[in-house]
C-alpha cells in the first residue's frame, strides 16, 4: 500500500513538473507571420497520392518541380520556397489532420492548392479561424469564389464548374435543340455544381434531361450507370466525372455499342487519358467528344511544338521531374498554378505577410502565365474571386483537342453567383 | 495491484501528453482516443465473442451524425449528444445483432461490410437531415472558463476521460458471468448452450454494446473534425478499425489502445517511408505483425514481460504483465 501511494505521488510530481517546465508552449509567440524567415518561405499542400483520385497527385509533383526551378533561379525576393505536400487520400478527416500538422508543426506560411471539394470544405473553417491563407484551392466549386465575406482567406483558381457547364448547356441549346440528355455525375458538391450550371445553360431546354445516373467514388466501375443512360434512349451524354470514372464512362459506352454526342468535363480531359481510351476502345469511343479548355495542351505537338510556354514547361519537367510523363496535363496544371502563386509572392514584396499575400492574390492581373490558353488573363479583385473565367470549347479530332470558336468569358455568369 | 499500477502509469502518460507533445500531435491523439473507444467495441465483439464486424465505420458514422444533427437542428449540447449517439447506435446495433445471429464468420463479416459500403450513399440520400454531400459543419468545442488551457486540450482530456469511462464500464460488464458466457459462446457454442447460456441474448447484447461504443467514438470524431461529410466514413475506415484492433491485440483491452495508435499513425509513417505506395508499406507491416505477433502487440508484450519476469525478480514496474489489470487479458487464447 505504501508503495502504491509513493508511486502515485511520484507520478503527480512528475506531472506537475512537466506542467511548469513546458507550460510556456501553450502560448506560441510569433514576431512575424509564421513560415517566413530571412531566406525561406514554407508552403503546405495536400493532395491525393493514394485513393480514388490519386491521378491528381501529379499536380502536387508538378508544383514541386516548378518551385525547384524557381529556387535554382534565385527564389522569390531572395527567399527559397520550401514545399511540404501531404497525402490525404481524398478523405476530408485526413485532410483536417494534415492541415493541423502543416499549420502547427511545419508552421507553413500558407496552404496552397489543397485538392478536392469536400476536402477544402472540411479545412476551410480551421484555416480561416487561424488566419492562414488557403490560396488557389484545386477545385472549381463555385462556393470558394463566392463565400469570401465569410471566408476571406480562401480563394480558387480554375474556372468554376457552374460556369463550365453553362457553356455545355448553351452549346446544346444552340446546336442540338432536340437532344435527349443523359448525365453521368459524381454524387457530391462538384457533380451538383455542374448540373446546376448545365440547367442554367439549357434554359427552357432543361426538360430534355431524360436521365441522371450518379456514382460514388467508392464504386468499382460505372457500367450499370452507363447502361441505364443508354436504356433511357439518351442521344447526348454528359460525363461529369473525375478521371478514373470518366475513362470508365467513355470505354463502357463504346463497349455497350452506344455512340451518343458526348460532353466531357474539363477535370478529366487530359490528353493521356483520351489516348488511353482510344487505344482500349477504338477511335469511335472518343472522336467528336466536346470539352472545354483553359490551359495549353502539352500533348498536342501540332499546335504547341514551338510554343515558348510549352517549351519552358518541358524543360522544367526534363530537369526537375524526369520520371514524369510531360504529356500528363496534371503536371502542367501544377506548374501553371505554381506560376501564379510565385507571381503573387513576388508582388507581395520582401516584407512578406499573410495579409500582403492575400492583397496580391485579390489584385491579380496576370497576362503572362505561359501555360494558360493563349489570350487568357488571370484576374481578380477583392470582390471578384474567380481568377480564371475564360474557356474555349474543343472537340477531339483524331489525336488531339481542336479548339472551336473563340475564348468565352464566363465572368458574368460567375458574377451572377456572387449574390 | 500491479495491473492497477500499470493503469496509473497509463493515466499519467495520457495526462502529460498535452504538455510534452506539439499541439498537432495532441490533435492526432484525440483521434487515437476515438479509435480506442471503437476498437474496444471490436475487442468485446470479435475478440471475446468471436463475431467479426467489418462494418463498424457505419456505427461511427451513425454516432457522429446523431450528435451533429441534434446539435445542428435543436442546439442540443455535445454533453447530451454523446450519450444520445451511444444509445441510438446501440439500439441499431441490437437490431443488426439480431440479424447477425443467423450469420457466422465470413458471412457476418460480408454482411456488416455491406453496411459500411452503403452508409455514405444513405447519408447522401437523406439530404434534408444530413446535409447531403455538403456535410454538416459543427461549432468547434469550446473549453469552460475555469479550464486553464486551450479548447483543443479540453477536448483531448474530455475524450480520454471518456476512454477511461467506457473501459471501466466494459471491464465491469465482461467481468464474471457475462464475460464468461461471451467467451464460452466463442470457444464452444454447443457446450455453452448445454450449460444453459442463451446464445441469442448474449450475442445480440455484445453487438449492441460494441455498436454503442462505436457510436460514442463517432460522436467525438464529429466534434474533433468540426465537420462531417459522407466521405468522412468511407468503407475503408471499417477495415482499418478491424486491422488496427487485430494488430493491437484483439484479445486484450490494451490491444484497443495499441490498435488505435496503429490506425492513426501507421498510415502517416507508411507515407514517410514511401510516399508513392503507402498502402504497400501498410500491408507489409500487417503481414509482419501477423507472422511474428499472432496475438497482436498486446499479446506479444504480455509474453515478453512474462519471460522477463521469469528471468529476473519482479522489481521494476516494466517487468509486470501488461494486461493483468483487465479481466479479459487473463484469458489465454486457445485453439480448441
Amino acid at each position: 500500500m505504501v508503495r502504491k501511494v509513493t508511486r502515485t505521488a511520484i507520478g503527480l510530481i512528475a506531472a506537475a513538473f512537466a506542467f511548469t517546465v513546458t507550460g510556456a508552449t501553450f502560448a506560441p509567440a510569433f514576431a512575424a507571420d509564421p513560415g517566413v524567415s530571412d531566406n525561406e518561405i514554407i508552403l503546405g499542400g495536400d493532395h491525393p497520392f493514394s485513393g480514388p483520385a490519386s491521378a491528381y497527385g501529379n499536380i502536387g509533383k508538378g508544383i514541386g518541380a516548378y518551385f525547384d526551378y524557381v529556387n535554382d533561379h534565385g527564389g522569390v525576393n531572395g527567399r527559397k520556397i520550401k514545399w511540404i505536400d501531404l497525402d490525404d487520400g481524398y478523405s476530408p478527416p485526413l485532410a483536417v489532420q494534415d492541415v493541423h500538422q502543416l499549420v502547427e508543426q511545419d508552421h507553413v506560411f500558407a496552404v496552397f492548392d489543397s485538392l478536392g471539394t469536400e476536402v477544402n470544405t472540411a479545412i476551410r473553417p480551421y484555416l480561416n479561424q487561424n488566419g492562414v491563407p488557403q490560396v488557389f484551392v484545386a477545385t472549381g466549386a463555385s462556393k470558394f469564389g463566392r463565400d469570401y465575406k465569410q471566408f476571406p482567406w480562401t480563394i480558387g483558381w480554375q474556372p468554376d464548374y457552374q460556369a463550365e457547364a453553362i457553356i455545355y448547356g448553351e452549346d446544346i441549346a444552340r446546336e442540338h435543340p432536340h437532344a435527349k440528355i443523359g448525365i453521368l455525375y459524381q454524387n457530391d458538391d462538384y457533380g451538383a455544381d455542374l448540373i446546376t450550371g448545365l440547367k442554367r445553360g439549357l434554359g427552357k431546354h432543361t426538360n430534355q434531361i431524360v436521365k441522371m445516373a450518379s456514382y460514388e467514388t467508392s464504386d468499382p466501375d460505372v457500367n450499370a450507370q452507363v447502361a441505364s443512360l443508354k436504356a433511357a434512349g439518351c442521344d447526348t451524354y454528359m460525363i461529369f466525372a473525375t478521371p478514373k470514372f470518366a475513362i470508365q464512362g467513355m470505354i463502357s459506352a463504346a463497349k455497350q455499342g452506344w455512340h451518343p454526342l458526348t460532353y466531357l468535363n474539363n477535370v478529366s480531359n487530359v490528353v493521356t487519358y483520351m489516348r488511353l481510351v482510344q487505344k482500349v476502345a477504338g477511335p469511335s469511343a472518343v472522336n467528336g467528344i466536346i470539352t472545354t479548355i483553359y490551359l495549353k495542351d502539352p500533348g498536342n505537338d501540332a499546335r504547341y511544338a514551338n510554343d515558348p510556354g510549352i517549351k519552358f514547361y518541358k524543360e522544367i519537367m526534363a530537369k526537375y521531374l524526369p520520371s514524369g510523363d510531360p504529356t500528363d496535363g496534371n503536371y502542367l496544371y501544377g506548374v501553371a498554378i505554381a506560376y501564379t502563386m510565385v507571381d503573387c509572392l513576388k508582388r507581395a514584396g520582401r516584407d512578406l505577410t499573410r495579409a500582403k499575400l492575400m492583397d496580391a492574390v485579390t489584385h491579380l492581373d496576370e497576362t503572362n502565365n505561359p501555360l494558360v490558353y493563349p489570350g487568357t488573363v488571370v484576374r481578380t479583385t477583392p470582390t471578384f474571386r474567380f481568377p480564371i473565367t475564360q474557356l474555349i470549347t474543343a472537340r477531339w479530332l483524331g489525336t488531339d483537342w481542336s479548339p472551336m470558336g473563340v475564348l468565352t468569358d464566363t465572368r458574368s455568369s460567375s458574377m451572377s453567383d456572387a449574390k | 495491484m500491479r495491473g492497477n499500477a500499470l493503469v496509473a502509469l497509463a493515466v499519467i502518460v495520457i495526462a502529460i501528453v498535452p504538455f510534452v507533445l506539439p499541439s498537432f500531435l495532441v490533435f492526432d491523439m484525440i483521434f487515437v482516443a476515438e479509435f480506442a473507444i471503437a476498437g474496444l467495441g471490436l475487442v468485446v465483439l470479435t475478440g471475446m465473442n468471436g463475431q467479426i464486424s467489418l462494418g463498424h465505420g457505419a456505427f461511427l458514422a451513425l454516432g457522429g451524425y446523431v450528435l451533429a444533427v441534434v446539435a445542428h437542428f435543436w442546439g442540443v449540447p455535445y454533453a447530451l449528444g454523446v450519450p444520445l449517439a451511444a444509445v441510438l447506435s446501440g439500439v441499431v446495433g441490437l437490431l443488426i445483432g439480431l440479424v447477425a445471429l443467423r450469420l457466422e464468420g465470413a458471412y457476418l463479416a460480408l454482411a456488416t461490410f455491406a453496411l459500411a459500403v452503403a452508409m455514405p450513399t444513405l447519408l447522401k440520400h437523406f439530404k434534408s437531415i444530413t446535409g447531403g454531400f455538403n456535410g454538416l459543419t459543427l461549432d468547434p468545442v469550446g473549453a469552460p472558463a475555469w479550464f486553464p488551457s486551450t479548447a483543443q486540450n479540453w477536448l483531448y482530456y474530455v475524450t480520454w476521460f471518456s476512454v477511461g469511462v467506457v473501459f471501466l464500464l466494459s471491464a465491469l460488464l465482461v467481468r464474471g458471468r457475462f464475460g464468461r458466457a461471451l467467451r464460452a459462446l466463442r470457444d464452444n457454442p454447443i457446450a455453452a448452450v448445454s450449460f444453459g447460456i442463451n446464445p441469442y441474448v448474449y450475442k445480440t447484447l455484445a453487438f449492441g454494446w460494441s455498436a454503442a461504443l462505436a457510436g460514442v467514438a463517432g460522436a467525438f470524431f464529429a466534434m474533433s473534425n468540426a465537420y462531417l461529410s459522407p466521405d468522412s466514413f468511407q468503407a475503408t475506415l471499417s477495415i482499418q478499425l478491424l486491422v488496427g484492433a487485430v494488430i493491437g491485440g484483439i484479445m486484450s483491452f490494451w490491444g484497443a489502445i495499441f490498435g488505435a495508435l496503429i490506425v492513426q499513425f501507421l498510415p502517416l509513417v507508411a507515407q514517410k517511408i514511401n510516399n508513392g505506395a503507402p498502402s504497400v508499406v501498410y500491408g507489409v507491416v500487417l503481414i509482419l505483425v501477423m507472422l511474428f505477433l499472432p496475438d497482436g502487440i498486446a499479446g506479444g508484450l504480455h509474453r515478453a514481460f512474462a519471460r522477463l519476469r521469469n528471468a529476473s525478480p519482479p522489481l521494476a514496474l516494466e517487468s509486470e504483465p501488461v494486461s493483468s489489470s483487465v479481466p479479459i487479458a487473463t484469458h489465454q487464447p486457445t485453439r480448441e
